[in-house]
């Protein structure tokens, strides 16, 4: 195990993990300041992907495709939230993962109505495109850095706004406590739908980014939806902070587990033994990290007292 | 959904289940990630019914959901209430694994168009099950013979940790005569691959093997190609089907990959249904399709001989096969596997189109190796 190979897997894990904290992110907020569990933020991060892919298609630019995918899902955000989310606040929230899981069913059944079974095509842009040499001798390909720096700034962004801004400061006054700033005089129900986009945005965004080195499929969100629970769970409900730092963390467990403990395991066992074990070790690895998490800190690494 | 593909499905033959002689339960994926395979093999079966111009036969059509539980829900349903004579459709190994011997045991035939488990080319064969596809090493082990007959000496490997992921390696590994450099197993349903493919970039192999199916596949061509990592790959069909090559791209342009099928090859049912599918469903067939399509057609050719109220003489002429498949030479082995010629192909870009292209032959009248377990 070289030096070289070593620090290209970190950067792989980073990638990994800002990319999560997109999805994680809009999920933590909607959780934290809503309190609504919403299954159906896969199936935004699956609109982000198909609206890109199509508007890549028709016109040929990366960057109206990333401009598609937040409009279209900021878009189907607020569209579901004003039909749907809203009736659930109140709701269980055995309702609420009941109604958001009929929305995944009709989000895919309607996407495949649209584009077909078959993936759709999206490339990364030509000026993006093929590796660089970093300091080192490392050659890492140029789009995961653009994506590492592309985290990097919605975090910078969203932590602007949340504690920078006027509307930062909403958003966390009706986590702590809704009642209260509706008597403030704020209009909750406009806060709500603004805070769904801005989610939804933002997984649509992550959809569109990932999806031009993926493939665009039906689908595709729930995988990274489970990955999203795991990170906001780990990193504490609510918390932007948690949400990146969770994030961070589990992309760079999940990468650095599934090259190193293969490798460790070949010590003691067969080669082929080892590559079997090692891989069903490594997908547990990040489950594992958020047990040990829970039981040190059991409302995760930044998250408060759990309202009741 | 249901109601609509039984009415597609009565509309293409034209009958009615009073009229219907034989009756076929197709089980198979048509929603959800894995649905373009499924989607593949019903419409390239139900061409061949509509072809054969034949009203006697009924087809119900109902999806799985890749889900096995579901599948056995409908086998039941249709052995049971619907009384079919013959099943087929089953893409997934584990599907069919769940279905296929609680369905022969009850004495009804299950044609394979795609699912070829060892376990039912072996120990488990059953005389009402045929498989007109493949069995899963197959593909595989062509892969690795045609590795060795182009030269290459160290190979790294991957393929996700499940059933077919683990045959597939061990396919390839038995007829590559080279050194494996690194055995690498991915989660099922990875997309993302920065870190295999670091490891490879780091490895000393001359050769990537790779068998992702579906959107893995799309995703790993698509990672490969901008690492710049330039190590030749190989793959089996069925990460450059038809139905995915135009999500990879360019990123897939001259690769090989070893197949049982190509549009290209040179037969006259070959080119006759490539063009009647292009016809009516305005897309190019894929493997998928091609098997569907053989699939009805060997149905069909034992309906010509026999009856199917007559096991043993149904039983007989499916064994016979006498029907020209679009693969060229097909014939079952004493396990009702299929013995045939394993292709290499390229992926090129034609017409703005990608698709693949034969190279050369990997495998000549290739046979699977559990025949000599099955006893029947």
């Amino acid at each position: 195990m070289s030096a070289i190979l070593l620090i290209e897997q970190v950067l792989n894990g980073l990638q990994f993990g800002v990319m999560l904290f997109l999805m994680a992110a809009g999920l933590t907020l909607i959780f934290g300041v809503m309190g609504l569990i919403n299954l159906a933020h896969g199936s935004l991060y699956m609109v982000g992907a198909f609206a890109a892919a199509a508007a890549a298609a028709a016109t040929g630019s990366f960057a109206l495709a990333l401009v598609a995918a937040l409009s279209a899902a900021a878009l189907a955000g607020v569209l579901i939230e004003v039909a749907v989310i809203r009736r659930l606040y109140d709701a269980p929230h055995l309702d609420q993962v009941l109604a958001t899981f009929a929305l995944i069913l009709v989000f895919s059944e309607g996407t495949r109505w649209v584009f077909g079974s078959f993936p759709l095509y999206l490339d990364i842009p030509d000026a993006l495109s093929g590796p660089v040499t970093l300091p080192g001798g490392i050659q890492y390909p140029l789009y995961r850095l653009a994506l590492i720096g592309v985290g990097l700034v919605v975090a910078a962004g969203l932590w602007w706004l949340t504690q920078r801004t006027r509307l930062g400061m909403q958003i966390r006054a009706g986590k702590d406590d809704r009642e209260m700033i509706a008597a403030l005089g704020v209009d909750i129900s406009k806060l709500y739908t603004l805070v769904f986009a801005l989610g939804a945005a933002l997984a649509g965004l992550a959809g569109a980014l990932v999806g031009a080195i993926q493939s665009v499929q039906v689908g595709m969100g729930e995988p990274v939806l489970i990955l999203a629970f795991v990170t906001i769970v780990i990193g504490g409900i609510g918390s932007i902070k948690g949400a990146f730092i969770g994030a961070l963390l589990v992309g760079l467990t999940d990468t650095l587990g599934g090259i190193f403990l293969p490798l460790i395991l070949t010590v003691a066992m067969a080669p082929e033994a080892a590559a079997q074990t090692g891989a069903a070790l490594a997908s547990m690895l990040i489950y594992i990290l958020m047990g040990a998490v829970l039981v040190w800190k059991p409302t995760g690494l930044f998250g408060g007292a759990r309202p009741a | 959904m249901k109601h609509l593909l039984l009415a597609t499905a009565a509309c293409a033959i034209g009958a009615t289940a009073a009229m219907a002689d034989v009756k076929v339960g197709m089980i198979t994926t048509l929603s959800g990630g894995g649905a373009g395979l499924g989607i593949d093999v019903r419409d390239g079966f139900m061409l061949a019914i509509e072809q054969s111009g034949r009203d006697d036969i009924e087809v119900v059509i109902e999806d799985d959901q890749r889900k096995p539980d579901i599948a056995v829900q409908l086998a039941d349903r249709m052995i049971q209430s619907e009384e079919v004579d013959v099943l087929t459709g089953i893409i997934w190994s584990n599907l069919a694994m769940a279905v296929v011997p609680s369905a022969t045991a009850q004495g009804k035939f299950y044609l394979s168009p795609n699912a070829g488990p060892s376990q039912l080319a072996g120990r488990g064969c059953h005389p009402n099950y045929f498989n007109v596809a493949w069995q899963n090493d197959n593909l595989h082990e062509a892969a690795g013979a045609y590795a060795s007959e182009v030269g290459y000496s160290n190979s790294f490997i991957l393929a996700p940790n499940y059933p077919a992921g683990q045959d597939a390696l061990t396919g390839y590994k038995r007829l590559f005569e080279g050194d494996i450099a690194q055995e690498t197993f991915t989660q099922l349903g990875q997309t993302d691959y920065a870190a295999e493919i670091a490891a490879i970039r780091a490895s000393d192999a001359d050769s990537v093997y790779f068998f992702l199916p579906g959107g893995m596949g799309i995703s790993f061509l698509k990672q490969y190609a901008d690492s710049g990592v330039d190590k030749p790959v190989i793959g089996p069909a069925f990460s450059f089907d038809q139905g995915i090559l135009q999500a990879v791209g360019d990123a897939a342009l001259g690769v090989t990959n070893t197949s049982q099928w190509s549009k290209d090859l040179d037969n006259a049912a070959n080119q006759a249904f490539v063009e009647s599918f292009v016809a009516e469903y305005d897309r190019l067939p894929s493997l998928y399709a091609s098997q569907g399509f053989d699939t009805a057609n060997l149905l069909i050719s034992a309906m010509e001989k026999a009856d199917v109220s007559d096991q043993d003489a149904f039983r007989a002429a499916l064994e016979e096969a006498d029907f020209d498949s679009v693969r060229g030479d097909f014939r079952f082995g004493s396990n009702h596997h299929p013995i045939q010629t394993i292709y290499a192909r390229e992926v090129i870009e034609e017409d703005g189109v990608y698709t693949n292209r034969i190279i050369g032959t990997a495998l000549e009248d290739h046979a699977d190796v559990y025949a000599a377990e099955c006893n029947m």
